[in-house]
């Protein structure tokens, strides 16, 4: 067998790609499922109805949307010009750190209360991604290793807080809850909260940014072709900040939002994986911003129709990373078919 | 502070325990990367190492056993690096990354049912003669079993690389593949043999950690060690005994760390449990910096790069 490259594929071949890993990857994971002598068709099909089959489970899945979606949006706009943000979980935690110090601490008056919880979020997200793009713009440090090792700092500080110095009356690791002021309004009888609408602007605007201004153009020359972007005069060091500082608010503001939106305080789990999961998602979205939304969608049912099984259908906790896990590297396999032509014998 | 002498052996000793989990991966990865394949599964390698590992002892009632068996599993899931990565001429960052997510995945899945429960584990023996030499023999030769074999691995790491000529032939293929395409080496073979090996020794490091450093299941029990190795393979220059140096070094800061109260300084555990992470990066930021500070010469050339015989370059 031979792979022969070929110019841009086809939507259609694209699409057919595309479906054939999902195939695969649900293939893939019913055997588990029959391993556990569940019927896989059963699971997946209660998957989807406690996903999206009723108001309720569509909610919670807009409601995990939220995080996923804005996490990938900055690793989808890092990568488009081929940066690696692996960090978004630690930016995730530091937004939600810094969220939290406002509202506790700094107390500001009601009315400006949750506009400047937001801004110290999204500006602790950028400080924490500004950290691993100025030693890679400067140094040369490999931005996937100092961004994941950020991420392990990152939980350290969170644990540190909540365990200690912020640790709440009671015995377990969280903080107090927030004033009333720094709660978001949430949706009537639903826990989605203005992040939705947040996410759902911010993608188009960087939609717009990537393709219609001067920044985006740079973006997507660095990406598909350095020496290009080199020889043309593009600032590289100072766009790597600048991305990779955007890269980051959009995770802290998604930690921001996991607290002023849900939970009202600062938890130690804050991170449950959104910003590891949401790579795949930028992945899957073919690093498109408006792609990401939907991704991101799917996966936020994903989490919520497999919260639903291990219930009802007393699956062992986990099996819907496995099945993230798979269709990563089944989607990953299958775009190799979309740029290349299989050929069979030898030349 | 005063270090006793005790106090000092008992710390490059639990350097050298600690060290081991990190020893083995990173010198797999050499090997790897030496090939001219990057793999950053590492951690989820790892992870199905320290499953299969604890789960195949368990079954089989001796450790070795499952130490063995935590190699041949987790070469068998590398594989799916090489069919992407070699195979596929996929992305091999991408490729790497999905390894760490499914492998941390699957461990996650199938460990549940063995959170808790006990497996046959390695126990300490010290080595008849040599334990008795003073200094050298409590801190080097009162291991268990497996810290002697990443002793004989560094060593064959080393003599395989630079002095047989399959070693050779791994770092052509890592340094110009066209070259050793032209030689006559079966490119796309090498690398994926590269690729298994590393994936055993992986393996292996995350059985250490699940059978003898703390002997038990947990979940994400790895907590970055994988990735700690990836970092060490450039901090080490790619070369295998700078890389089991590099190793203890890190196991002597986390030795440290848990004996840093019995000194008499109260630090927050959770600000000391920072410590290996930011040493990463410290020692990362140290070896770009002063590329001098590399004590062997740089990145295997073809680092990444897929390599395609009908794309003449």
């Amino acid at each position: 067998m031979r792979l022969v490259r070929r110019d841009a594929p086809s939507a259609l071949r694209s699409v057919a790609a595309v479906s054939v890993a999902c195939v695969i990857a649900l293939g893939l994971a019913s055997l588990i499922f029959l391993a556990l002598g569940r019927n896989p068709l059963e699971a997946y099909r209660a998957m989807v109805v406690g996903a999206f089959g009723s108001w309720y489970g569509l909610s919670e899945s807009l409601v995990r949307m939220v995080p996923l979606g804005l996490c990938a949006l900055g690793i989808a706009l890092a990568a488009r010009m081929g940066l690696w943000n692996i960090g978004a979980e630690g930016q995730l935690v530091a937004g939600a750190i810094a969220a939290t110090w406002v509202a506790l601490f700094l107390r500001p008056p009601d009315w400006s209360m949750v506009w400047l919880v937001a801004l110290a979020a999204a500006c602790a997200g950028a400080l924490w991604a500004t950290l691993a793009s100025v030693l890679r713009a400067w140094i040369g440090v490999s931005e996937i290793l100092s961004t994941l090792m950020l991420n392990y700092v990152a939980q350290a500080c969170l644990e540190y807080l909540v365990y200690g110095p912020w640790k709440g009356p009671d015995r377990f690791p969280y903080t107090v809850y927030f004033p009333q002021s720094a709660w978001l309004p949430l949706w009537p009888g639903t826990r989605i909260h203005p992040g939705l609408v947040a996410l759902v602007v911010l993608a188009v605007l960087l939609w717009v940014l990537l393709k219609t201004t001067r920044l985006g153009f740079e973006i997507r020359l660095t990406g598909d072709s350095p020496s290009a972007s080199d020889y043309a005069g593009v600032p590289a060091r100072s766009n790597i900040v600048l991305v990779m500082a955007i890269s980051g608010a959009l995770a802290g503001l998604a930690g921001m939002f996991e607290v002023t939106g849900l939970e009202h305080r600062l938890p130690h789990a804050v991170a449950p994986g959104f910003g590891y999961t949401a790579i795949i998602v930028a992945w899957l979205a073919r690093r498109h911003m408006l792609g990401c939304l939907l991704v991101a969608l799917v996966f936020g049912g994903l989490i919520v129709g497999g919260e639903d099984v291990q219930i009802t259908l007393r699956i062992p906790q986990g099996a819907v990373g496995v099945l993230q896990g798979l269709l990563f590297v089944s989607v990953l396999g299958a775009e190799v078919f979309e740029h290349h032509e299989v050929r069979w014998g030898r030349r | 502070m005063t270090a006793e002498p005790s106090m000092l052996v008992a710390i490059l000793h639990a350097a050298i325990n600690a060290g081991t989990p990190i020893l083995f991966a990173a010198t797999g990865e050499v090997i790897v990367e030496r090939s001219g394949v990057l793999n950053l599964g590492l951690e989820g390698m790892m992870m199905i190492g320290a499953l299969s590992g604890f789960a195949a002892s368990r079954a089989l009632g001796d450790p070795w056993l499952g130490f063995l068996a935590a190699g041949g599993a987790t070469a068998l899931f590398a594989l799916i690096h090489a069919c992407l990565a070699v195979g596929l001429r996929a992305n091999q960052i991408v490729s790497g990354l999905a390894l760490t997510i499914l492998g941390c995945g699957l461990a996650s899945f199938l460990g549940n049912a063995l959170v808790g429960e006990v497996a046959p584990r390695f126990e300490t023996v010290p080595v008849p003669g040599l334990v008795s030499i003073p200094l050298v023999g409590p801190i080097l030769f009162r291991h268990k079993g497996p810290v002697y074999l990443s002793f004989a691995l560094t060593g064959l790491a080393w003599f395989f690389l630079y002095r047989t000529r399959p070693g050779l032939a791994l770092q052509v293929t890592g340094d110009s593949p066209e070259t050793a395409d032209a030689a006559g080496i079966d490119v796309p073979l090498v690398r994926t043999l590269a690729v298994a090996v590393g994936g055993a020794m992986a393996g292996m490091g995350g059985a250490y950690l699940s059978l003898a450093d703390t002997p038990s299941w947990m979940d994400k029990m790895a907590a970055g060690r994988g990735w700690i190795a990836v970092a060490l393979v450039i901090f080490a220059g790619w070369d295998p005994v700078l890389a089991a140096f590099g190793s203890y070094l890190f196991g002597g800061l986390v030795a440290v760390q848990l004996r840093i109260q019995a000194f008499g300084y109260s630090v927050s555990p959770y600000v000391l449990s920072m410590l290996p992470y930011v040493a990463t990066l410290a020692a990362l930021t140290a070896s770009s910096l002063r590329p001098r500070l590399r004590l062997v010469s740089g990145a295997p050339e073809a680092l990444g790069r897929p390599f395609d015989r009908e794309e003449r370059r």
